[in-house]
């Protein structure tokens, strides 16, 4: 008898890891964005895109909000809000 | 062909004859003549496998871990610490289902620290998963590596192999072997086809986190092909019986139980020694017999149940303690006459041969002779009791 024993590559995609987001989730200000990249390039789940100055956004879907993007931003154009104010 | 070899040697040969495509394996005593010999065999070109030095055995383990996973036929070899180092990734071979051979030149754990043979190592690791065979003697160890390969590998099995020979008494003892042909040995084991493995034509993961929702189902499969195991592993050893000639059940092995009236349940080699006193006990009309277990997990309750319910005395030899409670193999054969109708007046539990004190006939004899007078609860056999003090003052 078998269990769960191997998965296919695209099993992250499957597996939505939004729900363990608790407290905040970020905010792309759009303002001051340079498209340094910093934030795509830093996100623990991949989840951010984008191209362009002040056209990056998160998927909600996967963002486990732990906050690395916000941290990073070098022009604070991303900020930590509360989950239920959005 | 019958040889006079040192068990190491046996199993070396017997290993090549397998044509595992990668060794890997780090030396400890009393495993190491078995590995030198497969490095010597791979160096001189008897054997197309990649032989990987590491720097331990946690690596060693590792490297066949993903030389399996990656869908070849590996062997690693270890003992003692060894073993207990690899721990880690004993329990993830077993839980990613891959068929693993592995020899445990079985052998007695730090600390006092000791390099003789008893059953500690094997048996500490007995809840990890592999299969666990016990050879009693070299012929035994040489054909339970083939059986070990053509088990591990059964599509509904997938489980890693443990064979476990008493470390330096067989790994080191001299006996005439017969070693098959290599003809032979490929006609009962074809070439290691994996189910799955790693590969990048076909990308996938194995061995991922699981979360809460997925991990019962993972374990409750490796507990139920054990189950499945103890039904599959006669009839593969009856296989074996009709390709080499040489008897197995694979199981357990009962000797003299006709008629017995006191019968004492081991494992390993001991029971060799143990067969001798039957023998001779039988010549003076004694009613004795021997109860042989060669796989400790899964562990057979029901045939052992089947093979002791109407004998009235048994006593169950530990090579190994589960410190703080019952022997282990005590308590697992207790277990499977728990709540049943039949079941012998007394199951006596003794310990003896700990870090390689010898296990005599007179022992055995002991034994047979304590077991009489009322059930024995762990009792130790040739123990010394002037090593014994109540201060440790008195021992410095």
């Amino acid at each position: 008898m078998f269990g769960p024993l191997t998965c296919k590559s695209g099993s992250s995609r499957k597996n939505k890891t939004g729900p363990w987001r608790t407290e905040s989730r970020p905010k792309f200000l759009k303002k001051n964005c340079i498209a340094c990249n910093m934030c795509l390039l830093a996100c623990p789940e991949a989840c951010i895109s984008g191209q362009g100055k002040n056209n990056y956004d998160f998927d909600p879907d996967y963002c486990k909000g732990c906050g690395i993007c916000a941290r990073l931003c070098p022009k604070q154009d991303i900020e930590m809000i509360k989950e239920e104010c959005q | 062909m019958r040889e006079l070899l040192e068990g190491s040697m046996a199993v070396a040969k017997i290993v090549q004859l397998c044509k595992p495509g990668v060794v890997s394996a780090y030396p400890i005593t009393p495993q190491t003549h078995i590995v030198e010999e497969l490095a010597q065999i791979v160096a001189d070109g008897h054997l197309d496998a990649q032989f990987v030095n590491v720097e331990s055995e946690h690596s060693a383990a590792s490297v066949v871990l993903g030389a399996s996973a990656a869908g070849v036929r590996s062997y690693t070899a270890t003992s003692s610490q060894g073993l207990l180092l690899m721990a880690e990734v004993v329990f993830n071979i077993a839980g990613m289902r891959l068929p693993v051979v592995m020899t445990t030149a079985v052998r007695s754990i730090s600390a006092p620290i000791n390099i003789w043979n008893d059953h500690q190592d094997a048996v500490s690791l007995r809840d990890a998963g592999w299969i666990q065979l016990h050879a009693e003697d070299i012929q035994e160890a040489v054909d339970l590596h083939l059986i070990a390969y053509k088990l591990a590998e059964n599509k509904s099995i997938m489980l890693p192999v443990m064979v476990c020979m008493d470390g330096f008494l067989l790994t080191h003892g001299m006996e005439t072997v017969n070693i098959p042909t290599q003809e032979e040995v490929d006609k009962f084991l074809p070439p290691y086809k994996a189910p799955y493995k790693l590969d990048v034509e076909n990308p996938m993961t194995l061995g991922p986190l699981v979360d809460p929702e997925s991990y019962m189902e993972a374990r409750y499969a490796l507990n139920e092909t054990h189950k499945e195991a103890l039904e599959f592993i006669p009839k593969l050893a009856a296989d074996f019986s009709k390709a080499f000639g040489r008897t197995y059940n694979g199981l357990i092995e009962g000797y003299q139980l006709k008629d017995a009236e006191r019968v004492i349940v081991a494992m390993g080699s001991t029971c060799g020694t143990i067969k001798e006193v039957v023998d001779e006990l039988r010549k003076k009309g004694k009613k004795v017999g021997l109860l042989k277990v060669t796989c400790l997990r899964p562990f057979p309750a029901n045939a052992i149940y089947e093979a002791l319910k109407s004998i009235p005395k048994v006593a169950v030899v530990d090579r190994a303690l589960s410190v703080g409670s019952f022997a282990p193999l005590l308590a697992d054969i207790k277990a499977a006459f728990f709540g049943k109708a039949k079941r012998p007046k007394t199951i006596s539990s003794f310990i003896l041969g700990l870090g390689g004190r010898d296990i005599t006939k007179d022992s055995i004899k002991e034994i047979f002779r304590l077991m009489v007078v009322k059930e024995r609860q762990g009792e130790f056999i040739d123990l010394k009791p002037e090593l014994l003090k109540d201060n440790y003052e008195d021992t410095l």
